[in-house]
């Protein structure tokens, strides 16, 4: 039967929101060609995340409960997810495209001798190949492609597919314990910025800081006002990271992160095309600036010519307001 | 130290974008083309790295049709000492099709580091790195912005989502290169005199099988003209009204 896997993230233990996705995404592939989803997860205690996959549309749920897989490991994690490819019969092998999908995905489909469609914003199975779309060239042009090979390997965009509970059995299945590769690369020490903060990718919403806020203290302006909204990451532009006002991992653009979240506001960022290029594909973006002729204006659904220093906090009173109220 | 860096000729990002007749490709004209973002930031890398070990050299490679030859040249005018195009009469998509070519020509190289970019500003995939990587059997370190070796040993710190992570690894192998490094260098006059007497090797491309292809392109709806709703804080209480009711995200 032909079946589809998917290797399901996690971050402490816990599942992501990008897991679910991929499930949903599976499961939609797997009920087209009459198929099973099975989830791959690696790490110590993973076997009780089984019952949240089932939920999401996992029929089995192979599970690596290793200690020494509490942290991300490639060459662990691409021995299993190839073993596993060749054990089964695979029409499809998703992942998601956030930092580890995007380290893992290729490494498993060169292990394999078969190619990846990255970052893909939809797909489907149309007889004998996998259609998917990416956008390419920063966004600024979507490439439909036609992959085919059996299986497909895929990595799907974070918040491209909405998760959905599709409850199936979510069987677990004890992956044993794999012949563990010698790590060839030793992290020796993880400099986290604040872990609690949501993951740019991740998040709904984002607040975006440029050079207008003059300083680095004054993040504490767009710090509050993620903290209004509750469900917000914070962001910056390259003339920022460059000041190291905020660490290069914040940088949203051409050369940063790209992000789409619901809503993206841009808070004294005048909106250079290599800016633009990073959030332009956002829901709703709202620009801060006190200059109307700010090409950020041409790509905002609300705009606002001000300072920053007087209209940020006015917004942070009103969205903590209304959340309160709703 | 010998370090091989593969480049990619792409078109510059703030041009015009206009879907060629055969609807799959981007129309060429009236763009402007240059190294990939990152691989300039993995062109920079290498040269640091060996003016600093005052030994060694940085080989350049490129897979694609004659016209790559000037994005090799590119990089020789900045101080790589030679170049290679693989050459094949377009690039295909496919990032394993590339990646067993690249991996062809590295083998037996006797390179003790290989860098990428972190993904190709065109393609957008971030794949071809990691298979070579793989088909290689080297190990891999992807998105670095910082690197340094010595003694046999390669120290890197990458950017993961929220921070970063500081690794060590065994040479020879495969890094990818984040923005970060240092900007990459322009070529001085004396560089570009200099390049034009470097090596410059043409051999064809051993491409692996094509299994991923575009079938068209399309240019994204466009977002709606902007709107200025208005001036200072006094605008807020309508722009949270329209946050709720019309765009629904509160
Ligand atoms: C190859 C390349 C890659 C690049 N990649 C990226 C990238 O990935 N991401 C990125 O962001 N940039 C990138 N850039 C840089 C980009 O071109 C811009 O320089 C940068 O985005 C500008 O940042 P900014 O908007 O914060 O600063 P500025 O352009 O200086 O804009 C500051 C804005 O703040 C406004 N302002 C000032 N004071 C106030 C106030 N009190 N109240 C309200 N508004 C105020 C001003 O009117 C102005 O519009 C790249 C450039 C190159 C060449
Ligand atoms: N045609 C090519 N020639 C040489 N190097 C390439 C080519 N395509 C991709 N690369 C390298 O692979 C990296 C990742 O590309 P990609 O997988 O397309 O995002 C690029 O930054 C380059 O370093």
């Amino acid at each position: 039967m032909p079946n589809v896997l998917v290797y399901a993230e996690t971050r402490g233990g816990q599942p992501r929101k990008v897991t679910f996705e991929a499930l949903t995404a599976a499961r939609q592939l797997a009920d087209q060609v009459g198929g099973e989803v099975h989830a791959v997860v690696a790490g110590p205690g993973v076997d009780a995340l089984a019952a949240s996959f089932g939920e999401h549309g996992a029929d089995v749920v192979i599970a690596c409960a290793h200690d020494t897989l509490a942290h991300y490991q490639p060459d662990v994690a691409t021995a299993l997810m190839a073993a596993r490819a060749r054990a089964g019969d695979y029409r499809a092998i998703l992942f998601s495209a956030s930092a580890q999908g995007k380290d893992l995905a290729p490494r498993v489909a060169a292990r394999l001798r078969t190619t990846l469609a990255s970052d893909v914003t939809s797909l489907s199975l149309q007889g004998e190949a996998m259609v998917v779309t990416h956008p390419g060239y920063t966004g600024k042009v979507i490439q439909t492609l036609k992959l085919v090979a059996s299986p497909a390997l895929v990595s799907l965009r974070p918040g491209a597919v909405a998760a959905a509970k599709q409850p199936k059995a979510g069987r677990l299945e004890s992956a044993g314990v794999p012949e563990l590769p010698a790590a060839r690369v030793t992290t020796t020490e993880t400099v986290l910025g604040d872990t609690k903060k949501l993951d740019l990718g991740e998040a709904p919403v984002i607040i975006s800081g440029g050079r207008g806020l003059k300083a680095a203290e004054h993040f504490k302006l767009v710090e509050d006002l993620a903290a209004a909204f509750g469900n917000a990451a914070v962001g910056a532009t390259r003339a920022v990271t460059d000041e190291g006002w905020r660490p290069h991992a914040d940088q949203i653009g051409q050369t940063g992160r790209l992000v789409s979240p619901d809503l993206y506001v841009a808070v004294g960022i005048s909106g250079a095309i290599q800016h633009l290029a990073g959030m332009r594909t956002s829901r709703c973006i709202v620009a801060i600036n006190k200059d109307k002729e700010a090409p950020i204006f041409k790509v905002a659904d609300y705009g606002i010519v001000g300072d920053v220093f007087e209209v940020v906090p006015a917004l942070t009173a009103a969205i903590t307001a209304a959340k309160q109220g709703g | 130290m010998k370090i091989a860096v593969c480049i990619k000729r792409v078109p510059e990002m703030d041009g015009t974008f206009r879907i060629a007749a055969s609807g799959a490709a981007v129309d060429e004209a009236g763009l402007k083309f240059d190294m990939s973002d990152f691989d300039g930031y993995a062109v920079e890398a290498a040269l640091q790295m060996t003016e600093k070990l005052g030994a060694g050299e940085v080989h350049v490679i490129s897979l694609g049709p004659d016209i790559v030859q000037e994005t090799l040249r590119k990089a020789l005018s900045m101080g790589c000492a030679r170049a290679t195009q693989l050459k094949c009469d377009a690039v295909p998509y496919d990032p394993f099709a590339i990646a067993t070519a690249l991996a062809a020509e590295l083998q037996g190289g006797g390179y003790d580091l290989v860098l990428f970019g972190k993904m190709s500003i065109d393609s957008a995939n971030g794949a071809v790195g990691f298979m070579v990587a793989e088909l290689l059997g080297l190990p891999m370190v992807h998105g670095c912005s910082k690197l340094e070796v010595a003694g046999g040993q390669g120290t890197a710190r990458r950017e993961i989502e929220g921070g970063g992570e500081l690794m060590t690894f065994a040479l020879p192998a495969v890094v990818s290169i984040d923005e970060g490094i240092a900007r990459p260098r322009y070529p001085s006059l004396k560089g570009i005199m200099a390049a034009k007497k470097k090596p410059l090797d043409v051999k064809p491309a051993q491409l692996g099988p094509v299994a991923l292809t575009v079938e068209r392109m399309e240019l994204p709806a466009a977002r709606p003209p902007g709107r200025i709703i208005g001036e200072g804080a006094a605008v807020v209480p309508e722009l949270v009204r329209l946050l709720q009711a019309e765009a629904k995200v509160l």
